[in-house]
């Protein structure tokens, strides 16, 4: 079980805030991270890590990772962490990446092949492609298999094929290492898939706090869809007018009256909700 | 004076104190190259003009106030003459030490901006898989920074053996024991011997080419490998 309560005055882009985060993961859990940029999630993870400093109480296990008389250095936590930009040593190939964190070549072996890596693991991690080096990041942050995991919007910078596969890799290692795990991320999808609970923050303090299904699903009675999106434009065709909205990678078109018309601005992030008809997926 | 008979001792001489320094600097800058690039520490930009300072005095100015320290007539010199029975000034213990102060920005500045450009999440990666500081620096930073690492020791070294003017202050011009290459050609000249002089001089813009343009090809190489890789 990690119990944290921190408190830190960070200078973000919006001006001053207050980090002050009070939370109990369960063991084997898989936390997501989610919220807006700057709100704190990368300060609060990096704080957990130890590579960075705040007032407060952490603990894991039992064990006193900080309080006021110590705090551990991230040498001493015995956590994992996969950074956003994989972070890889360039200096070395995959599987001296992994082997410079603890030298078991069984476990090296283990996870290469998991994760389909056994072909690469004397190339160069420069030659390597973006998921691979994420793969590698991955297999590195469970070299010393870690009792918490922690992982900063670690697929983000990868296409959505890619996303998919890794996603399918970071659960089949969570349930096999038995991690604690805490994700960033903003991708609902990935949420749903990956997470059993999800903690929202903004401007340092914890907002909401459920399971991805609670917070994600957004239809509420006898809603079937309820999609969020941009107002690109607003069409006058003779009495009616037509809202054009981005939804995602897509642009639908949608009828609005005259008073609906006046109040909706474009660029505002509008809420398309709809209930009758029954949709068919192909 | 032909090319045969040329006296090579200034040159060898020239090397062997470029050699040493570079040694010693190499060792004393690292870990404040280090310290440089990883603090937050807000007298940083006094320990950085400090240690740039032996850019902009002039050579003469270093050399004036080194041998003024390192005299019989200073604390440090009269230690040194009482304990060990040496003498820090006009002899080639006393160049070492000049050379050390007049070279140190060189091999600081491409050490520190080399750890500077080093991802720092690299670092962190290999602190939090247990790594110290010191095996962080010896497994992951130096071995990235291979162009910047080349640069500090090749023009430490380049620069030493290019000195002149704190050398002529602190170790005069003792045949085998101070006079490198920069002062006998200075010698030369002052005899009115230009052919002698013409000699040293060619040999030193040929040998500084060869070793800057070693550099450039190195590094040309080492940021085409990693560009492409």
């Amino acid at each position: 079980m990690l119990e944290l309560n921190i408190n830190k005055a960070l200078k973000g882009s919006t001006g001053k805030m207050n980090l002050d985060v009070q939370l109990s993961v369960k063991e084997n859990e898989f936390l997501a991270l989610s919220g807006e940029s700057g709100s704190g999630k990368t300060t609060l993870l990096r704080i957990l890590a130890g590579l960075e400093e705040a007032e407060g109480n952490i603990s894991f296990d039992g064990e006193i990772w900080q309080d006021a008389q110590k705090r551990l250095g991230p040498q001493k936590r015995n956590i994992g962490f996969v950074f956003q930009d994989y972070a890889l040593f360039e200096n070395m190939t995959v599987e001296q990446n992994l082997l410079f964190v603890n030298k078991d070549k069984t476990l090296v072996k283990h996870l290469l092949e998991m994760t389909h890596l056994s072909e690469l693991q004397d190339r160069r991690t420069t030659s390597l492609s973006g998921g691979q080096r994420q793969r590698v990041s991955l297999c590195r942050a469970l070299m010393n298999r870690p009792k918490l995991l922690l992982m900063d919007e670690p697929l983000s910078a990868l296409d959505p094929q890619m996303r998919t596969k890794l996603q399918h890799d970071i659960l089949a290692l969570h349930k096999e290492f038995g991690t604690t795990t805490i994700m960033v991320s903003h991708d609902p999808s990935e949420i749903y898939r990956l997470a059993n609970r999800v903690i929202k923050l903004e401007h340092g303090k914890i907002i909401e706090d459920g399971t991805a299904k609670e917070l994600l699903l957004k239809t509420k009675g006898s809603q079937k869809f309820s999609l969020q999106g941009e107002l690109l434009d607003i069409i006058q065709a003779d009495v009616i007018h037509i809202a054009v909205v981005a939804i995602g990678q897509q642009i639908v078109e949608i009828v609005l009256d005259e008073k609906e018309a006046l109040s909706l601005k474009i660029g505002q992030t509008v809420q398309v909700n709809t209930k009758a008809f029954a949709p068919s997926i192909s | 004076m032909d090319f045969a008979s040329l006296d090579l001792g200034p040159f060898l001489l020239s090397f062997k104190l470029a050699g040493i320094t570079t040694l010693i600097l190499f060792m004393l800058a690292l870990p404040i190259a280090w310290w440089l690039s990883q603090t937050k520490c807000k007298c940083k930009p006094i320990v950085e003009a400090f240690v740039s300072l032996p850019i902009v005095l002039p050579p003469s100015v270093i050399g004036f106030y080194i041998l003024y320290a390192l005299s019989q007539n200073s604390v440090i010199g009269e230690f040194f003459e009482a304990t060990f029975g040496i003498s820090l000034v006009f002899n080639f213990t006393g160049l070492v030490i000049a050379s050390c102060f007049y070279s140190f920005p060189f091999m600081v500045q491409p050490l520190q901006s080399g750890f500077e450009s080093i991802n720092k999440n690299m670092l962190e990666a290999s602190y939090i898989a247990g790594k110290t500081v010191l095996q962080t620096l010896v497994y992951v930073a130096l071995p990235n920074i291979k162009p910047a690492l080349l640069t500090a020791v090749i023009v430490t070294f380049a620069h030493t053996v290019g000195e002149f003017g704190v050398v002529l202050m602190v170790g005069g011009s003792i045949p085998g024991e101070t006079k490198v290459a920069s002062v006998a050609i200075y010698e030369f000249v002052e005899i009115l011997d230009y052919d002698a002089a013409h000699m040293y001089s060619a040999i030193m813009i040929v040998m500084s080419f060869v070793v800057l343009l070693g550099v450039y090809v190195f590094n040309r190489h080492q940021t085409h490998r990693l560009g492409t890789a």
